[in-house]
């Protein structure tokens, strides 16, 4: 075969993975602007089902429910998991090859398992279902995801950098906060950014954990989709696809995702 | 400003001994040299000073008080690293402020200061720069100006100069010691470069597998190094071995260099004659010239010796008269053998 089909078939390859990825979504969000109610041609351009969507309280509730977890989930996550970052960075602590290792599981092992897991140790130890149970499991989920991003980051970081803050009369804190912090907080943004994520588009967990009528937006569709397909879904689902992928470009910006630039 | 000594300092990793026993005292105002081969410890006795190493035995004072106890951002000294470790994400200005900040020096005061310390290190004018926009020699001037802004007890210099090419660094040698001298701050400067540490120190300390062998003030060690360490490691030197007798040291080609008490003695190639006649005085060898290599205003002879390398230095004509290579006479000024001991 010649470069020219090589890179032909390269190229049909590309964009059937594309097209596979990418069509079934292009179509709901098609259909989250068609008027009709049972995906019925031809097209008509109405914003009718988001519209609907606004005045629809129990969507309404839950995405605000899913958005104050996922910022709380963030928040902690980033916090603990730079924090551990840099501690695994700055201390020969014992086992920290095998500390290292036991952060992949929760990438690993299937939400549903994990999910099952957390909901039967949670009511093992009284706190059972509810926002604190989800708030709890999130943080778990996206810990590590924030530990491998501020940690790649933590790589490029000149240890000597900290010695010389220190032989300058700084404490540990300053050093941290004043040094170490703005080098690797593109790193620490990224790594908030996938624990939003993670947080936001979580379901298995959230369903196992959440108590009903007292669900998280993914949950909700979840459910409502069980009841029946409404366009509402196909608004709503374009929204967080749309919100999810932002997040996701913003963070492959800040952690040089896809290589430097 | 103070005077620093170390007693007894030892430091072992996973049984390799990087510091054996050494007990050292740094004057005051004084610009000391350590020197000596990589892994020799000199590295880990200017951090242990620090405060980054934590000695398995042994006292470090700055002052008259011991510092063991105390860590690294207590014990006011002023460090310049080998990579010199400017903050990236703080301008010029910034970097040399920090430490004033750190110790809560009010702003228009540190102002002062900062301006001072960078006018000192003539780099006046860079405040604002980024460091990314400085070149190699103007980093290593930031970085002094960022550990002398304190006004440290001590300033510990880890080879401060070898990042940078070979004009540059000895421009910077007598920046340094101008620098030094302006500030007066007890001075411990890290370098594998004998001719830097030479050029630089009021005193030096050479160091061989964790242990001091020698120390002094630079002229003292290098006239009389005592062991062939030292003498081979500061300088070059030719050593040449024999019996001793009454007379002085018999060779084991007959000759003798008289008054030499030692088995072994060295002699600089700088002291070394070549002629080919034989000399008169006390001191001759019979070699025989190999090389003769120009190097500009010096030029260097190399000879055998009964299989052993000798080296001649001196000014390139003093050799214009010698073959490319032949038997020739050796000699130099009984004055300038030095007896080695062991």
């Amino acid at each position: 075969m010649t470069n020219r089909t090589l890179a032909l078939l390269g190229r049909g390859y590309l964009g059937l993975i594309l097209f596979f990825l990418y069509a079934p979504i292009l179509v709901m969000a098609a259909m989250s602007f068609n008027a009709s109610a049972f995906y019925q041609l031809p097209f008509s351009f109405s914003t009718e089902w988001y519209a609907k969507l606004w005045s629809n309280r129990e969507i309404l509730s839950a995405a605000g429910r899913s958005v104050w977890i996922a910022c709380v989930v963030t928040v902690l996550a980033t916090a603990a998991g730079t924090a551990a970052s840099i501690a695994l960075f700055r201390y020969d602590v014992p086992g920290k090859r095998v500390l290292q290792v036991l952060l992949f599981p929760p990438i690993a092992i299937p939400w549903l398992i994990t999910g099952t897991a957390m909901l039967i140790f949670f009511f093992g130890i009284g706190i059972g279902r509810g926002t604190p149970a989800v708030i709890i499991g999130h943080v778990a989920l996206a810990l590590p995801y924030v530990i491998v991003v501020v940690t790649a980051r933590l790589a490029t970081f000149d240890a000597t950098l900290e010695e010389a803050a220190r032989s300058l009369g700084a404490g540990a804190w300053t050093v941290t906060m004043r040094v170490t912090v703005p080098w690797i907080l593109p790193g620490i943004v990224a790594g908030g950014l996938f624990a939003f994520a993670v947080s936001f588009d979580q379901f298995v967990v959230s369903y196992f954990l959440s108590e009903p009528g007292d669900t998280t937006l993914p949950v909700l569709i979840y459910t409502s989709i069980r009841k029946g397909f409404t366009p509402e879904i196909n608004a709503i689902s374009t929204i967080i696809i749309a919100v999810s992928m932002g997040i996701m470009v913003l963070a492959a910006r800040y952690s040089n995702f896809g290589g430097e630039r | 400003m103070a005077q620093v000594r170390v007693e007894g300092l030892t430091k072992t990793y996973g049984g390799a001994r990087a510091l054996d026993a050494v007990s050292l005292s740094f004057p005051d105002g004084g610009f000391f040299g350590l020197l000596g081969p990589s892994g020799s410890g000199k590295t880990t006795l200017l951090r242990a000073i620090a405060g980054f190493v934590v000695p398995d035995a042994g006292r470090v004072f700055i002052g008259d008080a011991p510092v063991e106890n105390v860590p690294v951002e207590a014990r006011e000294i002023g460090m310049v690293f080998q990579n010199y470790a400017l903050f990236p994400n703080m301008t010029v200005a910034q970097n040399v402020a920090f430490g004033l900040e750190v110790r809560k020096v009010a702003a228009a005061e540190r102002a002062r200061r900062v301006a001072e310390a960078l006018e000192l290190v003539q780099l006046g004018p860079f405040g604002a720069r980024k460091t990314n926009e400085l070149s190699g020699g103007q980093r290593q001037r930031v970085a002094m100006a960022r550990a002398i802004v304190t006004r440290p007890r001590v300033l510990l210099l880890d080879e401060p100069l070898s990042a940078l090419d070979k004009a540059l660094r000895v421009d910077m040698q007598i920046e340094l010691k101008r620098i030094q001298r302006e500030v007066g701050i007890t001075t411990i400067f890290v370098t594998h470069d004998q001719e830097e540490a030479l050029t630089l120190s009021d005193r030096i300390g050479i160091l061989k597998d964790g242990r001091l062998v020698r120390h002094g003030p630079p002229r003292e060690v290098y006239d009389d190094p005592r062991d062939a360490f030292t003498a081979r490691f500061l300088g070059e030197a030719n050593l040449i071995s024999g019996v001793p007798e009454a007379g002085g040291l018999r060779l084991p080609d007959g000759g003798l260099i008289a008054g030499a008490r030692t088995a072994t003695v060295a002699v600089r190639p700088e002291n070394l004659r070549i002629s080919l006649c034989e000399p008169q005085g006390p001191v001759r060898l019979r070699a025989r010239l190999r090389q003769r290599i120009f190097a500009g205003a010096m030029g260097t002879c190399v000879l055998d010796w009964r299989g052993e390398a000798l080296k001649a230095v001196g000014r390139d004509r003093d050799f214009a008269d010698l073959p490319g290579e032949g038997e020739v006479w050796l000699t130099w000024d009984a004055g300038d053998t030095i007896a080695l001991e062991g």
